[in-house]
């Protein structure tokens, strides 16, 4: 830790900018259309959901009045207290969990790297429905593990399993960003000084590492209280928060009720922003100017136990997904278990492949355009002098992660289509799709570039600025160079999320728009659950051959550019 | 060269006079996806002048989509769409009231009682126990008849019924019974229920996908589901209960605010039509014109004598009272029931 201290001068002596008028633009100008994309994309269709809540007419649930009857209802209490409970349980498993896995792959010589990075993924790359679906064959009344369990899957251990599996990528982007770069010199140091590694562990990577699986934990927390497609699938009658919005809108038209569980499901995200804030301030920077690359060296026992422990994760992830790929081949579960491919095809079903497109499509443009805009954001946000712009553009960056898809997509309805809207021409349109998924997905993006840009000394553009070099450029030639690998998970993380998302846009696709992941919904709701698994499995193929591609074409971009990571000292 | 000339000008013209004729009816709907080729293929064919455009969804979601965009409605025409979601709109004014050609033909339970009506009914679906016959007779469960026989303790666990908060089709349940069963008597008949359930769902037919899956024997659902997946080779019996069945219209209505009110008018003729009910008649074994429906294979022949006097006007008022009182009673509960 006194290393840390002495090599690192703090942030403020470093951030002192000139009035160069070009820096000035990119960075002031570039906040301000942030913010006015924030705006658009997030406050401003919340705040319209928000207002039936608070001021909504009683026949929709909505009024203060509605509001104190609910909180002060038994009925509410109960659903908060198994909300809390779930997500509190999913925590404690997933975090550690993924912590442990982000740390083989990122400090230890496990064998294999990329293939189980690309295993634990999975989760990610195909709907939600899908592992609902598995879980089900698996340990439900006819799965084929239901007798390894004491009671059916259906409940409090049906969710929690459900969003350990959803939220164990989410959580391990967080965390390799977090132990992707470390400062040899450190452990170099702590070693000759005969520190133990468990000693090094605590004074080095801990501390370096901390924010992030603070941050991890927040964002696991949130995502499992705002989610309600794993209880709707595997929660039985264990009734969450979540499900109790989407009754309220899907079961009962009550927009004002759901807007103000909406409301509650805000809450935690905003705690999780304060602490955040307050953890930054604690929060040094762990690359220097002069750092090298710490690369793990062999030994045999750590690494011995951290395969192990990846093994099983990975085994577990490739169980349940495999399960899910062969029912989709399987003609009639449980009863004819003859398989066959005829659940693919999808040209039968009106408007089969051209959901798939569109989805496509949608996808396409939301990693690109999302991609590139959440990065450059996000380095405006993180490298330059902190004011009270940035501090609101981190909060409304916070909110997506919070806000349950279903409560965004109508929000996003009551918003743009206002006849006082002028924006009101892209109702319906494939661009509404688009900005409605980015930001959605806001959250763990930004999450991800910041932790890459955060260890990043802020040295870098001092020294930009004492050479005179516009802060664009440096950007260009420096900082996109260094985070390349993390610009291109979040443009993977875009891509795929955009392939499988659904709650947002139930409410905004149009006729010629329909997604490939609200056609899964709709063939499992006709009762063609062989039909769903079969186009989620295709969602899932495309993603995951999407995903080599990217990291395929990346590599070659990644040996040029990233050759100092390999580069023995100076 | 100048024949060459006249026919390209022709087709052009051709082209826009089409483009022109062509006008193009945004329909809202939650018919069920086969469904609606043919339908539509039949309407394109009378009115060769207009094309439909399909926004298909759930019940819920059609419903609260249609509700979030009253200020500025997309939607021209609702075709297939559940009457009490249909008769929400009409309170909230989102409906223009319309007497279709054929209106005098359709039986007066089925549709909107105002004159002219704001939504006309096209088909009825009604509650059906839908029964693993494989699974029952693994587990040595008797055969249900009546609802009654849901209250036996043999079932325990076994039975899966849609939430009446999360979906239509369980609150057409739950009305149902206190109708039936007189208010008293139907709480009373779902407290015994409420023991044997094993889940309760979020979706109306999935009881029924559950119970074709073995996942529970027993499911409560409508029966459109249960034939489909008996057709698809689901070891599935189709029980009507002798009590009587609650039952759900789908209807059509003309969304207030279309610029197509001539088309959609012409849609709501079609909708009401003989031309219709024929085809409706392929999935549906009530109709909303009597006398057209043929005898349902896997349904009883007296299907339509069982419907209850399914009183409307009183579920849509009390739905709120009801399902506080119905959360109050099993939501709460269900927990210590599930460990």
């Amino acid at each position: 830790m006194q290393q840390v201290a002495i090599l690192h001068k703090p942030r403020t002596l470093v951030r002192r900018w000139p009035a160069d008028l070009a820096d000035r633009l990119f960075v002031q100008g570039g906040q301000w259309l942030l913010l006015a994309l924030l705006l658009l994309g997030v406050l401003l269709p919340l705040t319209a959901m928000l207002w039936r809540g608070l001021a909504g007419d009683p026949g929709q649930g909505g009024g203060l009045a509605a509001a104190s009857e609910l909180v002060a209802s038994a009925n509410f209490r109960w659903l908060l207290g198994n909300s809390l409970k779930s997500a509190l349980a999913v925590v404690l498993i997933v975090v550690p969990l993924a912590y442990a896995f982000a740390y083989a792959l990122q400090r230890t010589c496990v064998p294999g790297k990329g293939l189980w990075r690309g295993i634990s993924l999975l989760p990610l790359l195909a709907p939600s429905m899908l592992p609902g679906i598995a879980l089900i064959y698996l340990f439900g009344n006819q799965g084929v593990l239901r007798d390894f369990i004491p009671d059916n899957i259906y409940g409090f251990w049906g969710i929690v399993l459900g969003q350990v599996i959803y939220t164990f990528p989410h959580a391990l982007m967080v965390l390799l960003s977090a132990l992707a770069l470390a400062d040899a010199r450190l452990f170099d140091a702590a070693s000759s000084m005969g520190a133990s590694p468990w000693r090094a562990f605590r004074s080095i990577t801990w501390p370096g590492s901390r924010q992030g699986l603070f941050a991890a934990a927040c964002l696991v927390f949130t995502l499992c209280v705002t989610d309600f497609g794993v209880p709707v699938v595997v929660g039985g009658d264990y009734q969450v928060l979540s499900l109790e919005a989407y009754k309220a809108v899907v079961g009962q038209q009550q927009f004002g009720r759901g807007a103000l569980i909406g409301l509650f499901l805000l809450l935690p995200a905003l705690l999780s922003f304060a602490v955040d804030l307050w953890l930054r301030r604690r929060q040094r920077d762990a690359m220097g100017g002069r750092a090298q690359v710490y690369h793990p060296q062999p030994s045999r026992g750590r690494d011995g136990a951290f395969l192990l422990l990846v093994l099983l994760v990975s085994a577990c992830l490739l169980g349940v997904f495999g399960m899910a790929v062969y029912s989709s081949l399987v003609k009639f579960w449980p009863y004819d278990l003859s398989l066959s491919l005829h659940n693919y095809a999808f040209s039968e079903l009106p408007g089969g492949w051209l959901a798939y497109r569109n989805s496509l499509l949608l996808a396409t443009c939301c990693a690109l355009f999302g991609g590139v805009l959440i990065f450059l954001g996000s380095y405006l946000l993180e490298k330059t002098r902190q004011s009270p712009l940035t501090q609101l553009l981190r909060l409304l960056c916070f909110i997506p992660m919070a806000v349950p898809g279903l409560v965004l997509g109508l929000g996003y309805v009551f918003f743009f289509n206002l006849p006082a809207n002028p924006l009101h021409g892209l109702y319906g349109s494939v661009t509404l799709l688009v900005i409605c998924t980015v930001a959605h997905f806001l959250t763990t993006a930004q999450m991800t570039a910041s932790a890459a840009l955060r260890q990043l000394d802020g040295e870098f553009e001092a020294a930009a600025l004492s050479l005179k070099v516009p802060l664009l450029r440096h950007f260009f030639r420096v900082t996109l160079p260094i985070c390349l690998p993390a610009l291109l998970d979040i443009v993977r993380y875009l891509f795929v999320s955009a392939m499988t998302t659904v709650s947002a846009v139930i409410f905004l696709y149009s006729p010629d728009s329909l997604l490939a992941a609200i056609a899964v919904l709709n063939m499992d709701d006709a009762g063609n659950v062989g039909g769903a698994a079969a186009m989620s499995t295709l969602i899932l193929l495309t993603s995951a051959a999407v995903s080599l591609l990217l990291a395929g074409a990346s590599r070659g971009l990644l040996r040029r550019s990233q050759a100092w990571r390999a580069a023995p000292g100076h | 060269m100048f024949k060459r000339t006249a026919l390209a000008a022709g087709l052009l013209a051709a082209c826009a006079l089409q483009a022109q004729a062509n006008t193009e009816l945004t329909v809202y709907t939650a018919l069920e996806v086969e469904q609606l080729k043919p339908y539509q293929e039949a309407f394109e064919k009378q009115n060769p002048d207009i094309s439909i455009k399909w926004v298909r969804d759930s019940t819920g979601i059609v419903t609260a989509k249609l509700l979030a965009e009253k200020d500025r409605p997309q939607a021209d025409v609702v075709w297939g769409l559940a009457g009490s979601s249909l008769a929400i709109l009409k309170q909230q004014d989102m409906l223009v009231p319309y007497a279709p050609a054929n209106l005098d033909k359709i039986g007066a339970n089925y549709r909107d009682a105002a004159n002219p009506p704001a939504w006309v009914g096209m088909d009825v679906w009604a509650a059906t126990i839908c029964f693993n016959t494989i699974e029952a007779e693994k587990q040595g469960l008797p055969k249900p008849t009546k609802w009654e026989d849901l209250t036996n303790p043999v079932y325990k666990d076994k039975i899966v019924m849609p939430n009446p908060a999360s979906s239509g089709t369980g609150y057409l349940d739950v009305s149902a019974w206190l109708q039936t069963f007189g208010e008293t008597g139907g709480w009373a008949y779902m407290d015994k229920l409420h023991a044997n359930i094993g889940q309760y769902t979020h979706s109306g037919s999935k009881p029924c996908k559950l119970a074709a899956a073995g996942e529970f024997p027993i499911g409560i659902s409508f029966e459109y589901p249960a034939v489909q997946l008996k057709r698809k080779g689901a070891p599935l019996d189709i029980v009507l209960p002798k009590e009587g069945l609650g039952w759900e219209i789908e209807a059509t209505g003309i969304v207030k605010g279309t610029d197509q009110l001539e088309a959609a008018k012409k849609l709501a003729d079609f909708a009401a039509s003989r031309e219709a009910m024929d085809l409706y008649k392929a999935n549906f074994a009530v109709l909303a014109q009597p006398g057209i429906a043929e005898p349902f294979q896997g349904l009883p022949a007296d299907y339509e004598q069982r419907l209850i006097k399914n009183d409307f006007a009183w579920a849509s008022e009390n739905r709120d009272k009801i399902l506080a009182e119905w959360r109050k009673r099993y939501d709460g509960k269900s927990e210590p029931v599930a460990q």
